[in-house]
């Protein structure tokens, strides 16, 4: 879509052009998520947290998180959940093939403010991905904090990202790093129950300690009550909230939560002043 | 007379802030008890007339389903309490419990306690409040996996 | 005038009569504006009616805003859509609507992106406003402190005098460019009378508003109210059609959609992504993992006001509403914000 003497104007581009992106590499996480490698046009940067506006000529746009670390720039990782036609499209796309890409947008994970204490984590099913840059983040930084905790759970065993890089936080970087699933058979020998659940037993200081949450939105609330409940001040718990959103701009109107765009003021939000509107229901 | 397990259960979670004299006198129904990995602390169907806290290890709650295998629905690890059968009747368990790995335990006696209980009133309802609370924990934890948050909004 | 405007390459837009309305339109000289026309407008109602004079502006604001010209319902985004070949003259052009103007233009140029589109259209727009002399039954800029006097944002304000002294207009120039199309008229200056004569007529207007939105904290009120009953007895009466929003000045929604296929407007069946006025009372708007977050019709409702007269100071500094009626004329079950507000505000 972009001719010749398009390539010819001056940067920045308007909020409406995505650049076209190669697929370096497609790599399946498990029977719904794929995570695409993208290799960006020219330097691309972004912060833990935000996210890009991914693409599809003819089908569609949808704001996907950042899955990867800041620190590696050639490469871009977006993981992705297939749950409509876009998101199916670009689950589909292979080595070589394009997606329109355009970002970053959004606010990010405050790691600065969390170091000198306890970080804990806690992902629910695709709220991982977003978290996973602050993670890398966080390990690059590994002696600017006191305990890392990872608390995560998804559906089932089969539905559990990143299985690889879980063990190897364990093991290699010294995370304290809880999983569980809501179901499994036999197989399974890890816990089973729900996130929340894995909080009051977690080893961390609440006094000191920051926590970043990342699920769905019924998850959150009950992991945010937990970590209310452990001690973690309410101002220093975080969460990444999703909207419809459209432009990613702050010019549609669609991510609206009450006085806050989304895009703009969020995806990542403290909770202390989110807390009123995430209480009312419909809003 | 093996030293009393008080030392131990003072210790235990579940019983934080009991009081001393009734820690003492449920002491009488406490043992000491290892499952090795892969055994069975209770079967479903049979009688239910003990209780455990867990020190050490994973106890996996299952229940099988024909075609389907062993589902775990919910796993217990460290100063969880697993059994609530031996209070209500008609006192059988209602899931199996598997040590998934080995599990060291504190295995009570519920006929001996609901004795005490009996004769002490202000102990019984002490421990009640302490299961009513578990209990609910539990069916706060249970609803949200009934919900399947994770699932696709449209079934998957 | 008008010719001196179009002739430096403008294209005019501005009132005529159609479709039993004053709507927006092109126009290329002051005869197709709509004289001798008025406007009675009450909650769900709006009528033309003959004046005894023949007055050219004689009239409140119809079911048209300039949005849709700088914002227009529906315009290709990709790819890239060639800008309008001659910049936009808006002609006759109230307090109420500069306001609105300057609202969208928080909105569309005020944040980290700007809209390319909006810019476009904007950026070179000449500005003829008018003072009102005939506010409608549905106004209420003065209590939106959005009128009824053009204050600034114009390049030429005028004020319509007919009484004795002639079918005469009152011009003002509010730019250096409205100034140099003012020093090219037969005009004189104005004379000390016809300045006062200007300024009973914005005096009259501004007491003869339709309606008053209550003065107190609106955002305090509302935030403190997303649970009040009148959500409930509003949500009984409106339809959710959207029409509000369609006629609001400062509603600034709109919907990204990808299209591809023969039907494509390029006609090359290659993609194109389109944008188009979207509503916060469609079902869609809040659409969000298989269904929407505002369900009901009392959360539509009810979005729309705390956006328009709350949280939008939170999300663009400043209110989102200028008072000009629109959403009390044009509703079907005559549903009216500033009676809402006073049911709020009478039992909080």
């Amino acid at each position: 879509m972009r001719t010749a003497a398009d390539t010819a104007r001056p940067a920045p581009l308007s909020w409406i052009e995505p650049r076209q992106w190669r697929v370096a590499a497609a790599d399946r996480e498990s029977a719904d998520v794929v995570t695409l490698a993208l290799t960006p046009p020219e330097p691309f940067r972004f912060q833990p947290g935000q996210f890009n506006m991914l693409s599809v000529p003819g089908i569609g746009e949808v704001p996907i998180s950042i899955s990867g670390d800041p620190a590696v720039t050639g490469r871009v990782l977006h993981t992705i959940r297939d749950v409509g036609p876009v998101t199916r499209a670009l689950c589909a796309l292979g080595p070589g093939q394009h997606a329109g890409v355009r970002g970053p947008y959004g606010t990010s994970w405050p790691l600065s403010a969390a170091e000198g204490g306890d970080l804990v984590i806690v992902a629910g099913g695709i709220g991982l991905p977003p978290l996973r840059p602050a993670l890398y983040q966080a390990i690059g930084r590994r002696d600017r904090f006191g305990r890392i905790v990872l608390l995560y759970g998804a559906r089932t065993p089969a539905d559990l990202l990143f299985a690889r890089e879980l063990r190897s936080w364990r093991s290699r970087f010294g995370l304290d790093v809880q999983v569980t699933v809501d179901s499994a058979g036999r197989g399974w020998h890890g816990s089973v129950g729900v996130v929340p659940g894995l909080i009051p037993r977690a080893r961390f200081d609440p006094a000191a300690a920051t926590a970043f949450v990342v699920g769905p939105e019924v998850m959150m609330r009950f992991a945010v009550r937990g970590l209310l409940a452990a001690g973690v001040a309410s101002d220093r718990v975080y969460l990444s909230v999703e909207r419809n959103m459209q432009c990613a701009a702050a010019l549609c109107g669609h991510c609206q939560l009450g006085p806050f765009l989304v895009c703009r003021d969020g995806p990542v939000f403290c909770y202390r002043p989110l807390a009123r509107w995430l209480g009312i229901r419909e809003v | 007379m093996p030293q009393t397990l008080e030392p131990l259960l003072r210790g235990q979670p579940f019983f934080s802030g009991l009081a001393p004299g009734h820690l003492a006198l449920i002491a009488g129904c406490a043992a000491n008890v290892v499952f090795p990995a892969g055994t069975f602390l209770f079967r479903e169907g049979e009688p239910a007339e003990t209780f455990f806290l867990i020190r050490e290890g994973r106890v996996a709650l299952e229940i099988a389903a024909p075609g389907r295998g062993a589902l775990v629905v919910q796993t217990l690890g460290e100063g969880d309490v697993a059994g609530f059968s031996w209070l209500i009747e008609p006192h059988r368990w209602e899931f199996d419990g598997r040590a998934v790995r080995r599990v060291r335990a504190v295995q009570m006696d519920g006929t001996c306690l609901r004795g005490k209980c009996d004769t002490d009133p202000r102990l019984g309802y002490d421990l009640m409040r302490r299961f009513a609370a578990m209990a609910s924990n539990r069916l706060q934890s249970t609803r949200l996996q009934l919900l399947d948050v994770y699932g696709h909004a449209h079934g998957s | 005038m008008l010719d001196a405007i179009r002739r430096r390459g403008f294209r005019l837009v501005g009132p005529v009569v159609r479709d039993g309305a004053i709507c927006y339109d092109d126009i290329t000289a002051a005869a197709d504006l709509p004289a001798g026309w008025t406007d009675e407008q009450d909650a769900g109602a709006y009528r033309l009616r003959r004046r005894d004079d023949g007055a050219l502006f004689g009239y409140a604001t119809g079911p048209h805003s300039w949005k849709k010209y700088l914002f227009p319902p529906a315009a290709r985004l990709l790819p890239p859509e060639q800008p309008p070949d001659r910049p936009f003259a808006f002609i006759g052009v109230r307090a109420c609507e500069l306001h609105a103007i300057a609202i969208q233009d928080r909105v569309f140029l005020g944040g980290q992106h700007k809209d390319p589109h909006y810019e476009g259209r904007r950026a070179e727009a000449f500005i003829v406003a008018v003072n009102c002399g005939e506010p409608g039954g549905t106004c209420f800029c003065v209590s939106m402190a959005a009128g009824p006097r053009a204050a600034s944002g114009f390049d030429i304000a005028l004020t319509e005098l007919l009484d004795d002294g002639g079918h005469r207009f009152l011009a003002e120039a509010g730019s250096e460019r409205g100034a140099d199309v003012l020093r090219q008229m037969r005009a004189r200056p104005a004379a000390d009378a016809d300045i006062r004569a200007s300024r009973t007529v914005s005096e009259r207007a501004a007491a003869a508003m339709g309606r008053a939105m209550p003065q107190l904290d609106l955002r305090g009120l509302l935030y403190e109210n997303y649970g009040h009953a009148r959500w409930d007895d509003v949500a009984a009466r409106c339809l959710s059609c959207g029409n509000c929003t369609m006629v609001c000045p400062t509603c600034f929604c709109f919907g990204v959609e990808d299209v591809c296929g023969l039907s494509a407007g390029t006609g090359d069946g290659n993609p194109e992504r389109r944008r188009s006025w979207d509503s916060c009372f469609t079902m869609d708007h809040s659409y969000l993992h298989g269904g929407p977050v505002r369900v009901s019709v009392r959360s539509r409702y009810r979005q729309w006001l705390t956006h328009k007269l709350a949280t939008w100071e939170d999300q663009f500094g400043t209110s989102g509403c200028v008072g000009c009626g629109r959403c009390i004329t044009w509703c079907p079950a005559g549903i009216d914000i500033t009676q809402e507000v006073a049911a709020i505000a009478a039992d909080p």
